[in-house]
This record gives structure tokens, C-alpha cells and sequence, in this order.
């Protein structure tokens, strides 16, 4: 089986400091894959490589097993791959369905020929996203302001499933929540991973990981040093990838 | 600020309504104690005089409004009517009085000219702001010097006289005359009735409130129901985010200076009908401070993201009212200043106090 999305020997350098060397990483639709490793190892540099924010140095990308031309972020949300970053990206002065889709608002005709904005169809595709999401927001005429961390997130999500993201890149999803709000999004991920999303998340959290991720690729200075099936690994070994104790051992 | 006040006022439903316009009801406030303070406050001709004299300032508002919630400032506006009035009159002048072309043809030439020439201090502004990263605060300084330079140079320091006085017929004339008893007619006295008997007829809705509320709506419809007005919105909320959900927020941004100059051509223009004259903006006018005053009023913030026409309007009108209402109240006019002053220092504190109302 193809993966959905594969990074094959991909290669990014900032002048002598190679911050992502050789990695190869392929995830499957429906799949979880976590990148771990500690700061700097160039799990930031890996991901925007696939999101479009750095050309790739050598190596290629390809999308559904065929070479993706990733140059600008906008050409990775063109075939589905979409990133949600820490800060979200939310304008948290407008409310939930005018969020998910920001830039690209729906209109219809006012007097038959006056481009204006159209609430109801947004408001009712928002809240159809949301629901095959299982997630829960009270109205989605409030303010992305009066929302909790993990309903924000989800909202972020949302917006991502609703322009048929195939792959969903997360930085540090869970990174500034509260334990409960953790909860919903690790849910919202398996919810993802149910709908044939495939999913590379990246965090800290060792607990998260151990919670949803299939897979864990461990990076060290930049290069792949693990990529570890979870049911066959243990918080144990992953620390020690991470650290590096293998090497010196 | 989570005070248990703020708490109580925000859990409860018709306290939401009155902090969320409190504005608004200060307004209502006012109108009342002024009604019962001053003589001759409470009456129709006031009431239109209070409305006509906030045109100006009404317009500048809102094209401040726009700039506002993108989370910039336009320091420019008030020089760059005064530049569009002297153009616009100075060209009137020329065509009009070398004999060869008519009133009507000669104003909407340089009305035509005065409003096109307004949208290039805002293009300019615009690009320094969103392609260069200039401050909106000094490139529109920058925008605020010129301007005021270029329009003392085409007036040299003269109001623009010599015009016809077709402008000031249309700039103060009603759209409704009636005399009880006597007939009524539209945009002037009936045939045949001379000016001395003007003061027989009521004078119903001026002109100015015509034009004025043709414009507004087209702003509000623009800010409201547009998606240029939800980006507006967007790039005040959160830039970043606006940049990386496909939004030409550079290109709108310079969008949004060209308007803001513009509509205050567009003053400028209402300044030539209201007057007669062209009029460079005098330098103590501050037409752009009290523009952001009125703004800031309404319940936008510098910080961007909220604001609205009509809630600009309001706060333009919260301090004509009360300009006028201390005046007939017998009030020494200063006074105005620590008004506008207590009134911002309170729209600030309500916006702190209540963050998630707006």
C-alpha cells in the first residue's frame, strides 16, 4: 500500500547548519504519525517542508504516489494538505462559520448583480462540518473570542476538513490547553483518523502520543532516528531515542 | 477584568443591550437633558442643524472607521478635504468665471477632478504602509504635511471665492419646503415665492442629509455585508491569520487608505456646497482627532477589529449634541473639550471592562 503522503530523502539546509538531513517519512491515509524530538531537531523544518513554508534543499515529496510540486503554502492547501499551527490563525473578532471560511467567504447575489456575503449557507455548512466532527459549540454566531482553547482548535480543524484537507498537519496541538481540553482534541483526532484523514502531529507531550498516535518518528539534529510502530515501543525507548542515550550506550 | 459587576452586567440580557450601546442611550441621555435644560433645543430646525453642521465630521468618521479596524490610523484626512474644497474650487473658479461654460458644467468638472486627485494621497500612504511597513501613524503624517502644504499652495492662504451660487443652494438648500396652509413644494421655495418669505415655510430634510445617507449606506453596505468589509475585519482581528487564509491583505490595505482618502474628498466636496467657497482646513481644526475620538466612541478600538458606521455616527453625534446642548444651555463653549475628553476616557473603560460584549 502507497502511503498518502511521503517525504523521501528530504533535505533542508539554513547556510551550514543542515537542519533536516535525509529524511524519509511516509504517512497512510486514516494514520497518525508523531514526530517527536527535542528543539531543534528539525521537526518545525520537516513540516513546513510538506506545508510549502521551505522548499526542500534535495528530495521530493509525493502526495497519493505521485510527485508533489510543493513551492509556496498555497500550493500544499491546493492538493489538501493543510497545517494547524499553535497560534491557530483564527480571527477571534469573527464568529465560528465566518473563521471557517475566512478568505474564502461564500456570496450570493443582492439585487441580482451586488456580491454580498451569504450567512445562512456558511452558517449551516459550518455547523454540518462540526457535526460530522462530533464537535460541540454552542452558537456559531459567537465570537471565536468566547470559546475555550479546545473549542478554538476544533474550529481550526474544521475549518481544514470543510476545504477537504487530506492531510492535517498539527504543531503542538494540545500544547497550551487545560486537561479536559486536551481530552477533546485527542478525541477530535481519532475522530479524524476514522474519516481516513491522515494526520502528522507533533508535540511534547509524550502522553498525547502514546494516546493517538499509530506510529512515532523520533528525529535527533535533524536526522530520522526512530520510526517506531506504538504498539511495539514503550515511553522508554522513545526517551531514549529522543535523548540520544542509544548512541552513548 | 472580571469584577463582579462587570459579571452581573454581563449575565444579565437587557444590561448587555445598554453596555453594548451605551453610546447610543447616552445619546438618548442627553437629548433629553437638553430638552429640558435648554431653550429651544427641542425642535426640528435644531435638530437638522445639529446634523447638518456634524456632516463633515460625520464623514470623516467613517472613513476613519474603516482605517480603524484594520488597526491602523489616518492622520491625513482632515488636510486631504481641505485639498479636495480648494481643487475642486479653484477650478470652478477658472471654467465659471472665463465665461465660456455653465455653473453645473463647471462644478462637476471640478468636483470630477477634486475627487480623483483625493485618492492619491491614501494610494501613496497605502503603499508605504503595506508594502514598505511604514507606521500608518507616519506615513499618514507624512499624508497630513503635503496635503496641508499642496492646498495653502493652490489657495495661496485665501479661501476660494467667486463661485455660483448654485453650490450653496444645493449644499444648504431642503428637500421639502411647506407652509401650512400654503402648499409645499421640493429642493427650493415654490415658483414665484421670493427669499424674504423663507422663513414662512418649514424647511424639511436638507440636502445634505440626502447625500449624506446616500453615502453612508453605501459604506455601511460595504463594511457589513461585503466581503471586503469581513477581510476589513479580518486583517484587524488577526493579520496572520488573514495573510494565511489567501487574503491580499497588502493590496487591501492600500484599498483601505485610498477610501479613507477618499471619502474625505468627498467632504471636502460637501464642504464646497455647504460654504460656497473652497476651504483649505484650517490648522487647528483637527478634524482627524476628533474623527478617531468619535470612532473610538462608537466602541471601536485602536487595536483593531470592531467599529462600525453607524456606531461612528453615534459617537459623531453623542458630541455634536452636546456642543450644542451646553452651548443653548448657557455653558461657556470650552467645555466641549473635557466633554469629548470624559466621554473617550469612558468608552475606554467600558471596552476594558466588558471585552467579550463587542
Amino acid at each position: 500500500m502507497g502511503y498518502l503522503i511521503e517525504t523521501r530523502n528530504i533535505t533542508k539546509r539554513f547556510g551550514g547548519l543542515v537542519a533536516v538531513d535525509n529524511v524519509s517519512l511516509g504517512v497512510n491515509a486514516g494514520e497518525v504519525v508523531a514526530v517527536l524530538g527535542d528543539n531543534g531537531a528539525g521537526k518545525s523544518t520537516l513540516i513546513k517542508m510538506i506545508s510549502g513554508v521551505y522548499p526542500s534543499d534535495e528530495g521530493k515529496i509525493f502526495f497519493n504516489g505521485q510527485e508533489a510540486d510543493i513551492n509556496s503554502p498555497m500550493d500544499a492547501l491546493a492538493i489538501g494538505i493543510e497545517t494547524i499551527y499553535q497560534d491557530l490563525a483564527l480571527a477571534e473578532n469573527l464568529n465560528v462559520y465566518s473563521n471557517i471560511f475566512l478568505g474564502r467567504e461564500k456570496t450570493k447575489k443582492f439585487m441580482g448583480f451586488v456580491p454580498v456575503l451569504d450567512h445562512d449557507y456558511m452558517h449551516e455548512e459550518a455547523s454540518k462540518v462540526l457535526k460530522k466532527l462530533d464537535i460541540n459549540i454552542p452558537s456559531l454566531r459567537n465570537n471565536v473570542r468566547t470559546l475555550s482553547g479546545g473549542q478554538r482548535q476544533a474550529v481550526a480543524i474544521s475549518r481544514s476538513i470543510y476545504w477537504n484537507a487530506k492531510v492535517l498537519i498539527m504543531d503542538e496541538p494540545t500544547a497550551a490547553l487545560g486537561v479536559a481540553q486536551q481530552k477533546q482534541v485527542l478525541d477530535l483526532v481519532n475522530t479524524l483518523k476514522d474519516h481516513g484523514i491522515a494526520v502528522i502531529l507533533i508535540s511534547h507531550q509524550m502522553h498525547d502520543v502514546f494516546e493517538v498516535a499509530d506510529r512515532i518518528v523520533v528525529m535527533r539534529r535533524g536526522e530520522k532516528v526512530g520510526d517506531l510502530v506504538k504498539a511495539e515501543t514503550s515511553t522508554e525507548e522513545v526517551v531514549n531515542l529522543i535523548v540520544g542515550s542509544e548512541m552513548v550506550k | 477584568m472580571n469584577s463582579s459587576l462587570a459579571l452581573s452586567i454581563e449575565r444579565s440580557k437587557t444590561l448587555r443591550v445598554v453596555a453594548k450601546n451605551w453610546a447610543f442611550f447616552f445619546l438618548l441621555f442627553f437629548l433629553i437633558l437638553f430638552s429640558i435644560t435648554g431653550r429651544g433645543f427641542l425642535s426640528v430646525m435644531n435638530f437638522q442643524n445639529i446634523v447638518h453642521l456634524s456632516v463633515i465630521a460625520i464623514l470623516m468618521a467613517s472613513a476613519e472607521t474603516f482605517v480603524i479596524i484594520t488597526s491602523g490610523i489616518d492622520l491625513s484626512i482632515g488636510f486631504v478635504m481641505g485639498l479636495s474644497s480648494v481643487t475642486a474650487g479653484k477650478i470652478i473658479q477658472i471654467l465659471y468665471n472665463s465665461g465660456n461654460h455653465s455653473a453645473g458644467f463647471s462644478i462637476f468638472i471640478g468636483i470630477s477632478i477634486a475627487l480623483v486627485l483625493s485618492l492619491i494621497p491614501g494610494i501613496i500612504s497605502g503603499i508605504m504602509i503595506a508594502k514598505y511597513k511604514v507606521p500608518p501613524f507616519i506615513a499618514t503624517l507624512g499624508m497630513w504635511g503635503i496635503t496641508n502644504g499642496i492646498a495653502l499652495k493652490i489657495s495661496n492662504g485665501f479661501p476660494v471665492a467667486e463661485l455660483p451660487d448654485s453650490l450653496t443652494k444645493i449644499g444648504n438648500g431642503y428637500t421639502l419646503y411647506y407652509k401650512p396652509g400654503g402648499g409645499f413644494s421640493f429642493f427650493g421655495l415654490p415658483e414665484g415665492v421670493g427669499n424674504e418669505h423663507i422663513r414662512d415655510y418649514i424647511r424639511l430634510i436638507p440636502n445634505s442629509f440626502l447625500f449624506l445617507a446616500i453615502v453612508l449606506f453605501i459604506l455601511y453596505f460595504l463594511l457589513k455585508k461585503t466581503k471586503f468589509g469581513q477581510h476589513t475585519y479580518a486583517i484587524g482581528g488577526n493579520e496572520d491569520a488573514a495573510i494565511r487564509s489567501g487574503i491580499n491583505v497588502k493590496k487591501h490595505l492600500i484599498i483601505i487608505y485610498t477610501l479613507s482618502s477618499f471619502i474625505a474628498g468627498i467632504a471636502g466636496i460637501f464642504n464646497i456646497f455647504q460654504t460656497g467657497i473652497g476651504n483649505f482646513t484650517p490648522f487647528g481644526a483637527m478634524y482627524e482627532l476628533f474623527a478617531v475620538a468619535a470612532v473610538v466612541i462608537g466602541g471601536a478600538s485602536l487595536m483593531g477589529g470592531k467599529g462600525g458606521i453607524l456606531a461612528s455616527v453615534v459617537g459623531v453625534l453623542l458630541i455634536a449634541v452636546l456642543e450644542n446642548g451646553l452651548l443653548i444651555s448657557g455653558v461657556e463653549p470650552f467645555y466641549r473639550f473635557i466633554a469629548v475628553g470624559l466621554l473617550l476616557i469612558l468608552a475606554i473603560v467600558i471596552d476594558e471592562l466588558f471585552p467579550d460584549l463587542f
